[in-house]
């Protein structure tokens, strides 16, 4: 028989105690590397435990993102957790329970075939035998590694996978602390950065005399190369000396800006490398070619909360305890980037606001311990201010994306290219081009590393949703990974689904419009995949769709679908909105194809999350550059979607039981952009191809009607 | 100088700076974590308290400025344990992702509901309007709010 093949985390991390631990208060510990940023995940995890042990939900308890006692999962991204971690969780669960059962058998002298688990008991014939997980855990050896062997249980026997759990971690988030940036342990001293303008600036001058007079208050100032952090006792003293801090330096070979580096067109003639993956370029001439071009601006994760740290150094150890999204890579860039044994490192995750992406949370982490390591035995906590969150975390990268379509006589493609100009997705520290923020200060700043993108296994990055989902014959990706964008770029939520949906789902309405056909009907005859035709007439249905009308009127409805990564949840939105001069989304129908769902409220939370981002993105949200970098610093000049412009919502899964969990974080952001812009087209008779939808694109618009 | 007022009822002295922030005294001098900073600016409503029962950003309210008033804070209405119809209907609506916004728009729902105990929509969007949430919750917390008030009119 062949090994079954077990997923990564289970690879990298196979010994069972890594994973669960049966505790002295009747608890089963059990540990995941991914970690809750606002997506529900542990409270999905300790679900998966309970079915699989046959263990009340409230005697689990889920440890997430400790570098001491958890697995390596990584990073907390690509709406994997449930899939991978989840997976995992269920095979060590089912072989524990295995175990447990031979070992409770042996001591009752039955055959493990007797003993079934009722709230983590051993009963036989029904009755209780007196033994439970945690009479025979000793003997248990947890040391083993997972083997993978042991059966799970069938979907259809899940008592708690399925229900909608309430999250463990809410009710604290509604009364008290419960965050990284709410642990004050005593003696703690705060601090706040100056931070570096932009990679290669030089600090020429610091006026340490007015930056302590403006901080009135007892103030050490860390300075070491362009490293700058302000540390107090005092918090509003560190925090007034790093805002004083920016009038009082000199900063010399700063990387100029041009105004124009801000917009994706910038992005067309500059060096890249460039790719061409798919199928050969056509050797006849196209028939009957359509064209599209779309683009969408830098765009912010723009966290409620700035990045902060709380970091220890004593005893020659540093304990770390970060918002980030993995903590076992934090601990292997912190060692590598301060040259510290990894052995000295403790890294340990506390909840951040939410994050969709790579934010300055790592950052933070590293700007901690260099402070950390200059004044031993304290507990320092580092906040980023609000305008430095803004101004210095990574943002999710620009993109151009043009498709060139040729159709056959009766308007469906046959040819299909999609270029794509964008920097990379994925600047993750410890991976690609990726780094810790600070490093750049130090005297002898690493190289700086050519940028790469996530692998089309991995579900590509600016090229993540370029295939599309229709049949076509020949598809071919032409992809230009722009190496010098004027900022930072890493992942937001849906790397560059989203600008690929759009240019794909607006393009499927001009294609339709061109054969004179109705945008679902024109999608159904080139769509075979079953899963997908599913969502799409459900949602159509839902929105009722057959009563849309003509358009141009100034309200219009619009329908778009992707499956994430084309191979995550599938997601159908319909949007409906009003133009007047400015676009509003009144109501978003979605339905998602999920498979198993393991929290419906929690899922469907997700969907509605991923909208509403979708949303704001798509008709308000661009990073705005000028000569000093980023110049959108506040919720004034980047704006985001309110309370009085968020849609309506009818949001639904398809019973999809049977077939495995598909992560839903990231499903709705294309399917929910595009179906905005195909809304607006069918409101006003003319697409708007540049993202996002404002005033002043839909006023040129309507000039062009 | 030295500030007295009340926070969740109990009576408070603070030797401060009169212009330090009322937010800073919450967190850093007594410990009371449930108002968060956001953004220093009056912009994203995370740190909204009530001083004599009306919101207020407590980022930019200077401690001077709250002697002899009544301040509440999100621990002055309920425990995790326990919570405050306001925190419950939250709870049921699972209306939160990260969960950074809620204390603050908690806050702005007491003030809300103490003035107008059966607000309309349009009434509730315009009392939360002040406030941010990222992750998308929005239409939980509407929904949250208007159970509330249901339940506290019930109560009443």
């Amino acid at each position: 028989m062949n090994a079954p093949v077990l997923p990564t985390s289970l690879v990298e991390n196979p010994r069972l105690d890594r994973w669960i631990a049966f505790l002295p208060d009747r608890t089963v510990r059990i540990a995941t590397g991914k970690v809750e940023i606002g997506q529900g995940v542990v409270t999905a995890i300790g679900q998966i435990a309970a079915d699989e042990l046959d263990v009340p939900l409230d005697r689990i308890v889920v440890l997430s993102g400790d570098t001491d006692a958890g697995p390596d999962e990584m990073y907390t991204t690509s709406s994997l957790s449930i899939e991978v971690s989840g997976g995992s969780v269920r095979l060590v669960c089912a072989e524990v329970r295995a175990k447990a059962i031979e070992r409770a058998a042996l001591r009752l002298n039955c055959s493990p075939g007797d003993l079934s688990i009722e709230g983590g008991r051993f009963v036989q014939n029904g009755a209780a035998t007196g033994q439970d997980y945690w009479s025979v855990a000793a003997e248990i050896d947890l040391s083993q590694d997972v083997t993978g062997t042991a059966p799970v249980k069938p979907a259809s026997s899940y008592t708690v996978v399925g229900q909608s759990v309430p999250r463990a971690d809410l009710p604290a988030k509604l009364s008290g602390a419960a965050f990284v940036h709410d642990v004050l342990p005593p003696d703690v001293l705060h601090a706040r950065m100056l931070r570096q303008p932009s990679r290669g600036a030089t600090l020429t001058a610091l006026d340490e005399t007015a930056i302590r007079r403006a901080a009135k208050g007892e103030l050490q100032i860390v300075r070491e190369a362009n490293f700058v952090a302000f540390v107090s006792p005092d918090e509003s003293v560190a925090q007034a000396a790093a805002v004083a801090a920016e009038r009082y330096a000199t900063w010399s070979n700063v990387r100029p800006i041009a105004p124009a580096e801000q917009e994706a067109t910038w992005l067309k003639d500059q060096p890249a490398e460039d790719r061409h993956i798919g199928a050969p370029r056509p050797t006849s001439p196209p028939k009957n070619l359509a064209r599209i071009t779309v683009s969408r601006p830098y765009v912010a994760h723009a966290s409620l909360a700035p990045s902060c740290a709380l970091v220890q150094y004593r005893d020659g150890h540093l304990t770390v305890r970060s918002h980030g999204q993995g903590m076992h890579p934090l601990r292997k860039n912190l060692a590598a980037a301060l040259n510290l044994p990894i052995e000295a490192i403790t890294a340990q995750h506390l909840h951040g606001a939410g994050c969709y992406g790579h934010n300055g949370a790592d950052d933070a982490a590293l700007d901690a311990a260099l402070v950390a390591l200059r004044v031993p035995g304290r507990w320092i906590r580092l906040q980023w201010r609000r305008e430095e969150e803004f101004a210095f975390e990574p943002v999710g990268p620009a993109m151009l994306v043009t498709l060139h379509v040729d159709l056959d006589d009766k308007g469906r493609p046959t040819d299909w290219t999609t270029e794509i100009w964008s920097a990379t997705h994925v600047q993750r520290p410890g991976s690609g081009s990726g780094y810790l923020l600070a490093t750049e200060a130090f005297a002898d700043p690493p190289p700086e590393v050519k940028p790469t993108d996530p692998p089309e296994a991995r579900g590509g990055g600016g090229t993540r949703n370029a295939v599309p989902i229709y049949d076509v014959q020949a598809h071919r990706i032409l992809h230009h990974l722009v190496l010098r964008p004027p900022v930072r770029t890493s992942a937001l939520r849906g790397l560059g689904a989203l600008p690929n949906v759009y240019a794909i789902e607006m393009l499927m309405d001009e294609l339709a419009a061109k054969a004179g056909e109705d945008p679902v009907a024109y999608r159904l005859s080139i769509l075979s995949e079953k899963r997908a035709r599913r969502i799409v007439e459900l949602v159509a249905e839902r929105a009722n769709w057959k009563a849309r009308g003509a358009g141009g009127s100034g309200r219009g409805l619009g329908l778009a679908m992707a499956r994430y990564k084309n191979r995550a949840a599938y997601a159908a939105v319909v949007a409906s909105v009003t133009v007047q001069e400015t676009v509003k989304v009144d109501r978003v129908w979605c339905v998602a194809d999920a498979g198993l769902v393991v929290n419906p409220d929690g899922a469907r939370n997700q969907l509605e999350g991923g909208i509403i981002q979708a949303v704001s993105w798509t008709l308000k949200e661009q990073v705005r550059l000028d000569a000093q970098g980023i110049a959108s610093r506040d919720w004034d000049s980047y704006p985001i979607l309110r309370f009085s412009e968020v849609p309506e919502m009818d949001v639904a899964f398809v019973d999809a039981a049977g077939n495995p969990p598909l992560g839903v974080g990231e499903c709705t952001v294309g399917p929910t952009a595009a179906a905005i812009g195909n809304a607006v087209a069918h409101a006003l008779g003319v697409r708007i191809h540049d993202m996002p939808l404002t005033r002043e694109r839909v006023m040129a618009a309507l000039l062009k009607t | 100088m030295t500030i007295a007022f009340t926070v969740n009822g109990v009576a408070q002295r603070v030797d401060a700076p009169e212009t330090t922030t009322l937010l800073d005294v919450l967190r850093n001098r007594l410990g009371l974590m449930g108002t968060r900073y956001g953004c220093g600016l009056e912009q994203c409503g995370s740190c909204m308290v009530l001083v004599d029962g009306q919101p207020v950003h407590s980022c930019t309210r200077e401690i001077g400025t709250v002697a002899k008033r009544a301040v509440t804070t999100v621990e002055g209405l309920g425990t995790a344990d326990k919570p405050h119809p306001i925190q419950q209907a939250f709870l049921d609506e699972q209306a939160g992702q990260c969960g950074y916004c809620l204390s603050g728009i908690v806050m702005s729902t007491k003030a809300l509901l103490d003035r107008n105990p059966n607000p309309s929509r349009a009434d509730i969007v315009a009392a939360l309007d002040k406030h941010l949430c990222r992750c998308g919750t929005h239409q939980r917390i509407l929904r949250a709010v208007e159970r509330a008030a249901a339940t506290l009119r019930g109560a009443a």
